[in-house]
């Protein structure tokens, strides 16, 4: 059910070339913020505005698309753009990361490895890596066309001189092919050696702050840290408790009074792929151990 | 056994029927026509289309309808519809000396060339809820009230509302021919600047900021407006007109090169008269702040006017003493659309960040106690 | 032009319109600065110094005239030689103004952050340059607090807790710490305690030695111009009526204006 009275994923042609044009900058250019129009979308700014957009620029009717959000296909967020395009393209939709060819993602990197005839759509709420440092875009501008990262830089030093550790565990800063500080948007900082060198386009929307941003294939991302305080991912103590995986993001969720935990893997359809493999989890709630 | 929970999209279409229940209301009341809210609810739909951005009052109608109420909701509704429309070309400068006026004033000056028009305003009404109204019977139709026995006395005949547009010189004029009003010269040949194909960028032009403040937030501009009565930036203004009524847009469309009446318009407009008192560039002058509505949206062209004016601070070099002068603080935040939906967008998800926050405290809390061991 | 000036003024002047009337507040300055020279520019308040200061470290451009540095090699697309500041571009300059040159401000907190702590500020410029160790980054800054007299053990501390003649140490350490051939120094003891002033000059003199550094100081304190500098200038309404050695300039003055400063001097 095509809906009729809009274009093939809903913007217009001229409006898909110039966000198209504005990514053509944004790959020639790995880590930069380019500006862009960005329209007004049936979605809230703040909502995946910048992501849609790009997707809607890029689709072809022989894409395969999937959308997750916090990991998993079947959060609200996710169901309600992926019926948009459903509505708006009728393109193929799917729940398989490997079959995917476009993948909209907010807040995580799917665990399956991407390839090279895959593009990776990321949802991005403050593309500025250094807004909470910095929030005049005037002067923020000036940091990276000079290449003027200080405030960064104290930041970080700061964190290890007062907390001991740098104190980001999500939207962790990198550096884009040496040169610009990007923000990966909010995806946790396990997910951030996935950037590094991948075979996949990535792409980056911010709608509301109009700006996007990109990372060509092969590109080098590295995570900021010192020499003797390296950029460390998460790690858990245990496995997901249904399909056993000890190296994939879990979510951890408080299931009764006592506080019992289950920690089940956040990519849904990587826990899924495993279960169908046959993998098996302790299938048990980890109890709260007494203070 | 935990099973993951699915259904996200069973949730989805309960909401929408839920909310379909809701809009409707109490279902042995009549439903309220788009027409209805269109003519008795006219200030709303006004507001819907400032800053929607667009001058449809019957879908700016059906926009309050389908948000029950909620203007900014309806406002997202009406820009999102705009996003649609191709932009077929850019209308004339408005010439609002030609106008069929509904209301002007002018508090600088007692007297004015084409008078003083009170018009429909709730001015000197005293604010009293009205149980009359209360008890009005929905269904029947009113009988037209008698506009001519309304005007009051001191109102010229010729500048009556509904006698068609009547070429009424601007105030501002006056103090323009002895020079003592700052009289901008824009460049009419370049091409406009539409903020609604690029992005602002800072510093913006006057013109940008304009097209910002009229689809920005009221009551975020009445803030900052206020701000400067308060001291925060005073520029000492006067509101040396303020006109409403109906004007006509013009297009030059490119197949006959020259301009064409395509209809007309309500629209508010705003001037303000400021004091200043010249630098070390420009002699001491009064300087202007604009303001426009659609409609009758006076507080909002009045709000619009300050706080242009306050923008300008960097053009006259005036120090930057408040808030309500940096125009990437007040710009950046004025657009309500954005702001509600960056700010909603918290009840979106965050459980995977969160946790990544957790890992982080609970990590440092360990180690915490070895350092002040 | 002589080889081996690192700063040259040539008839440097800066102008502010006034009721449509041009006034210099700064007029036709010139000098050369050598490397391991200290220059102090004197007058009072209006004279125009912090204007010339300004016009010395780009922060401002000449209308009239012109400033040059001797830019090394490997800031410069050129072997070393005098570039006029005009012609480089804001990269070079920042570039610069983080590296070879320091600039110490009067109130320390405009040369300061003052939300990150003393080791952040004093590290700054050298993760700026691609240090990233951790540890040296902090060894360093101890090293310098140290040389700069002050408590490392508050290297953790915010500046904002430090005292005013603690922060202007902690400034002067964080401009030193690329080892800047050039130093400029907007009144760097006024406002503090008498005690503190006559201490800091002394560490100034030190350093400023040890460290074979080129300063323009700007002060309206005629004794810091004794001590500190070789040669000075003396401004007035915008132009410089006296210049030269400083021990001739204070001890011979020529001009009435000079001789005027020097005899208002209130000797103990």
């Amino acid at each position: 059910m095509i809906e009729q009275h809009y274009n093939f994923a809903f913007l217009d042609e001229r409006t898909k070339k110039r966000i198209r044009r504005a990514l053509l900058k944004a790959v020639a250019v790995p880590g930069y913020q380019v500006p862009f129009g960005s329209r007004e979308m049936p979605f809230a700014y703040g909502w995946g505005t910048g992501g849609v957009q790009i997707t809607a620029s890029i689709i072809g009717r022989s894409d395969v698309l999937k959308v997750i959000d916090q990991g998993a296909d079947d959060t609200t967020n996710a169901v309600n753009i992926r019926r948009f395009f459903e509505r708006t393209t009728g393109v193929a939709t799917t729940e398989a990361t490997r079959q995917a060819t476009l993948i909209q993602t907010r807040h995580r990197i799917p665990e399956a490895p991407l390839n090279a005839s895959q593009i990776l759509v990321y949802q991005v709420p403050m593309p500025e890596p250094l807004a909470r440092l910095e929030p005049r875009r005037r002067e923020t501008i000036k940091m990276h066309a000079l290449t003027e990262y200080g405030l960064m830089h104290v930041r970080l030093y700061e964190d290890i001189a007062q907390l001991g550790a740098i104190s980001r565990a999500y939207d962790y800063p990198v550096l884009v092919n040496e040169r610009y500080l990007m923000s990966p948007s909010p995806i946790p900082k396990f997910d951030n050696p996935k950037m590094h060198m991948n075979p996949a386009l990535q792409l980056f929307g911010a709608g509301r702050e109009k700006r996007l941003y990109a990372v060509p294939p092969y590109t080098t991302v590295r995570s900021l840290d010192f020499e003797d305080h390296p950029f460390e991912v998460q790690r858990w103590e245990h496995a997901c408790a249904l399909c056993g995986a000890s190296e994939s993001y879990l979510d951890e969720m408080i299931v009764d009074d006592q506080g019992s935990r289950l920690f089940v893997c956040s990519d849904s359809d990587y826990c899924e792929e495993r279960r169908q493999a046959g993998h098996v989890g302790s299938q048990q709630v980890v109890k709260q151990e007494a203070a | 056994m935990y099973v993951a929970v699915k259904g996200g999209a069973a949730a989805i279409e309960s909401s929408w029927r839920l909310l379909e229940a809701q809009r409707r209301g109490d279902t042995t009341l009549a439903a309220l026509s788009v027409a209805q809210i269109r003519s008795q609810l006219s200030l709303a739909v006004d507001r819907v289309m400032s800053e929607g951005s667009l001058y449809d009052p019957e879908l700016a109608a059906l926009a309050i309808k389908q948000a029950s109420g909620d203007l900014m909701e309806a406002i997202f509704l009406l820009r999102a519809y705009r996003t649609t429309l191709p932009r077929l070309g850019y209308a004339l400068p408005l010439d609002t000396a030609r106008i069929d006026l509904v209301r002007r004033i002018s508090a600088a000056f007692k007297e004015v060339p084409g008078g003083q028009l009170l018009g429909p305003t709730y001015d000197y009404t005293q604010r009293l809820l009205d149980f009359a109204l209360l008890a009005e019977d929905t269904s029947s139709a009113g009988s037209p009230v008698d506009t001519a026995a309304e005007q009051p006395a001191c109102l010229p005949s010729d500048a009556g509302s509904g006698d068609g547009p009547v070429t009424v010189p601007r105030i501002n004029q006056l103090l323009a021919r002895e020079g003592l009003l700052e009289t901008p010269d824009p460049d009419d040949d370049a091409p406009a600047a539409d903020l609604t194909r690029e992005p602002l960028m800072f510093p913006a032009a006057r013109e940008l900021r304009l097209q910002a403040l009229a689809r920005g937030d009221e009551g975020w501009l009445l803030g900052m407006g206020y701000s400067t009565q308060r001291g925060y930036a005073s520029s000492h203004p006067f509101a040396g007109e303020i006109r409403r009524g109906f004007v006509s847009v013009e297009l030059v469309p490119d197949e006959l090169g020259f301009a064409i009446d395509i209809g007309d318009i309500e629209v508010t407009e705003c001037q303000m008269i400021n004091q200043f008192n010249g630098s070390r560039e420009l002699p001491p002058q009064f300087t202007q702040g604009y303001g426009l509505a659609f409609g009758g949206g006076e507080r909002k062209s009045m709000a619009m006017a300050l706080v242009d004016r306050a923008l300008r601070a960097d053009e006259l070099g005036e120090p930057h003493v408040a808030p309500v002068q940096d125009q990437e603080f007040v710009l950046s935040h004025a657009d309500n659309v954005e702001a509600s939906g960056f700010v909603q967008h918290l009840k979106l998800p965050h459980y995977v960040d969160f946790q990544a926050e957790l890992e982080l405290v609970r990590k440092l809390r360990a180690r915490a106690p070895q350092e002040s061991a | 032009m002589k080889p081996g000036v690192l700063l040259s003024a040539r008839r440097a002047s800066k102008a502010y319109v006034h009721q449509g009337q041009p006034r210099w507040a700064c007029r036709d300055v010139s000098f050369d600065l050598y490397p391991g020279e200290v220059l102090a520019v004197v007058g009072e308040s209006g004279s125009g110094k912090t204007t010339l200061l300004r016009l010395l470290a780009a922060r401002l451009g000449c209308d009239e005239g012109s400033v040059h540095y001797e830019v090394r090699s490997d800031l410069a697309s050129e072997p070393d030689h005098l570039m006029d500041l005009a012609s480089m571009s804001q990269a070079q300059l920042r570039r610069l103004a983080r590296t070879d040159w320091g600039f110490v401000e009067q109130h320390a907190r405009d040369g300061l952050r003052m939300n990150v702590s003393g080791g952040a500020n004093v590290g700054e410029r050298l993760m700026a340059l691609g240090a990233r160790n951790y540890g040296q980054l902090r060894s360093e800054a101890l090293s310098w607090m140290a040389r700069v007299e002050l408590d490392t053990g508050r290297i953790d501390d915010l500046p904002g807790s430090y005292s005013g003649g603690m922060q202007q140490r902690l400034q002067i350490a964080r401009n030193l710490v690329t080892q800047p051939r050039l130093v400029f120094m907007d009144e760097p003891t006024t406002g503090l305690d008498v005690s503190v002033q006559a201490r800091l000059l002394d560490l100034l003199r030190e350093l400023v030695d040890e460290l074979q550094l080129a300063a323009v100081v700007v002060t309206h304190d005629l004794a810091v111009a004794r001590l500190l500098a070789q040669r000075m200038l003396v401004m007035k309404d915008g132009c410089v009526v006296e210049q030269g050695l400083t021990d001739r300039v204070l001890d011979d003055p020529q001009h009435p204006y000079t001789q005027l400063l020097v005899s208002s001097v209130l000797t103990p």
